[in-house]
């Protein structure tokens, strides 16, 4: 069985906006949601520059209990889970006599396993922890809490797979839709932010130091950049077998046409072109197209030196003398790690459907390594047909998604 | 300032009845969002506020902070309604 998969529903909670809406006004805008947080260097970072997200008040939505056991990630996940529901027109009612499933990327529960571990030895007796402190900590926080919510019961588990986290559990749904074994799929990512879960990662120096200039720092593919930028918050897709949507007729944003994923089985941190051109090419062959279909890639590029001139060099070899635009919402975003490939398809959809590329902010000087390759510098009035998303991660985990506008 | 608990273990600890019952219906309204027409003596904490295991957790955690001591568990054995509790901790308070 092969079915075709296809997106009905968005919801989106980045410091790019707290909805669609806002969102795709910050994406045309070319609009930064960058900023510094104080208490980072305080506490021995050496950037404190972060994607700036406000926490969402859930009172009016669930009850204490439900509330207590969300870690931040999960509270940003369920701003975005029940934007998108709703866009797919999919109720309480529904969810109850229908089998639903969710994948959500998640790599880290920072926060929540370390405050709980400083209140151990505080208090010295586990049953002063809470009953919210177990479930705010595992890494599947996100998909117990929203199946729990939401009432699902479908497929139910995490994917951890470092920044490619949300982009293979789209791909996991997509390959369980199109197999006939889901119908209806709540696919996403989920990023905490705060201090605590990303010291470690501030530790390897891979942070931008501009820290004068916040909405300046962020410069993927830019020969002048000089780190990432740590960002977050929550992406949610309900996807869903096509025959299944137009039968309950509902919207159609797009259609996953592909998938490719790939690793690079080299160093832990090490970016490699081979292994993103690989997970590409499948990506581009599962769609059934060439790269000279593809108008636009929503590249990885987080703005590090490394990473950026090992997917130009990628990009290079199948893009370059091609029509495809590319650009790097990070450079607006930041780099919202285990969201990332979940929200950029979000981002990427968004564009589709309302006929523009958001801007690659910052790239003032391209480097060397992506002097080929066609980028969108401003905000560029495009119609889009297939777009191309790509996500690569600590370990080598590469991931590529392939979208078309329906 | 002296905490409850450093007072409780100095034993120069006393606390009203009606302010425990007090404290009692505080933090069942402010922290479990219970209806205050759900709190009266004889209600039963499972079955009529609907305190289930794991609000049983919390409650250990803001005893602690509220009364001073630490619950221990099989002790709730036989505690049913609001009432059954605030004997509970009166005894535990004021032994």
């Amino acid at each position: 069985m092969s079915r075709r998969v296809v997106i009905t529903g968005m919801g989106i909670w980045s410091c790019l906006g707290g909805n669609k809406a806002e969102v795709t006004e910050s994406l045309r805008a070319g609009k930064s949601g960058i900023g510094v947080d104080p208490v980072r260097k305080e506490i021995g970072f050496h950037s404190t520059l972060t994607g700036i997200v406000p926490r969402p008040d859930l009172k009016p939505y669930l009850d204490r209990r439900m509330r207590n056991s969300m870690a931040d990630e999960t509270e940003y996940a369920f701003m975005a889970a029940r934007e998108a529901f709703e866009q797919s027109g999919i109720d309480n009612d529904y969810l109850l006599e229908n089998e639903v499933g969710i994948l959500f990327g998640n790599d880290s529960t920072g926060k929540a396993v370390v405050e709980t571990s400083k209140r151990m030895e505080e208090m010295k007796d586990s049953f002063l922890l809470g009953a919210g402190a177990i479930f705010q900590s595992m890494n599947s926080t996100v998909t117990m809490n929203l199946s729990t919510i939401f009432h699902l019961r479908g497929v139910n588990f995490t994917i951890s797979a470092a920044c490619s986290s949300g982009a293979h559990s789209v791909g996991m749904a997509y390959l369980l839709i199109k197999q006939g074994l889901q119908d209806v799929i709540l696919a996403g990512g989920a990023q905490e932010v705060n201090p605590i879960s990303m010291a470690s990662f501030d530790g390897l120096n891979a942070f931008s130091k501009r820290m004068d200039e916040p909405t300046k720092a962020s410069r993927p593919f830019d020969k002048n950049r000089d780190g990432l930028i740590p960002s977050g918050g929550g992406a949610a897709l309900v996807m869903e077998d096509y025959d299944h949507a137009v039968a309950r007729g509902a919207t159609i944003l797009a259609e996953v046409i592909g998938y490719g994923f790939s690793s690079n089985g080299l160093a832990i941190s090490q970016p490699a072109p081979e292994g993103s051109v690989r997970a590409m090419v499948r990506a581009l062959n599962d769609a059934g197209v060439a790269a000279d279909d593809v108008d636009y890639i929503n590249a990885h590029a987080t703005s590090t030196p490394l990473g950026d001139k090992a997917e130009a060099e990628a990009l290079t070899d199948l893009f370059a003398g091609k029509k495809a635009i590319i650009s790097s919402t990070k450079s607006m975003t930041g780099h919202e790690c285990w969201m990332a490939g979940a929200s950029e398809i979000v981002y990427s959809v968004l564009m589709m459907k309302n006929h523009f590329i958001a801007p690659n902010i910052n790239l003032e000087e391209v480097d060397e390594a992506a002097k080929d390759l066609n980028f969108a510098r401003t905000t560029m009035d495009k119609k889009l047909d297939i777009v191309l998303s790509n996500s690569f991660g600590f370990g080598g985990t590469n991931c590529a998604i392939v979208l078309r506008n329906i | 300032m002296q905490s409850y608990y450093e007072i409780y273990n100095n034993k120069q600890f006393y606390m009203e009845r009606v302010e425990i019952d007090q404290k009692v219906k505080d933090f069942l309204v402010s922290e479990f969002e219970i209806d205050e027409s759900a709190i009266k003596p004889e209600a039963r904490l499972r079955e009529d506020i609907g305190i289930d295991s794991l609000d049983f957790v919390d409650i250990i955690v803001i005893v602690d902070r509220t009364f001073g001591f630490r619950i221990v568990p099989e002790e709730l054995k036989n505690v049913v309604t609001l009432e059954d509790f605030c004997n509970y901790i009166d005894k535990k308070v004021n032994k």
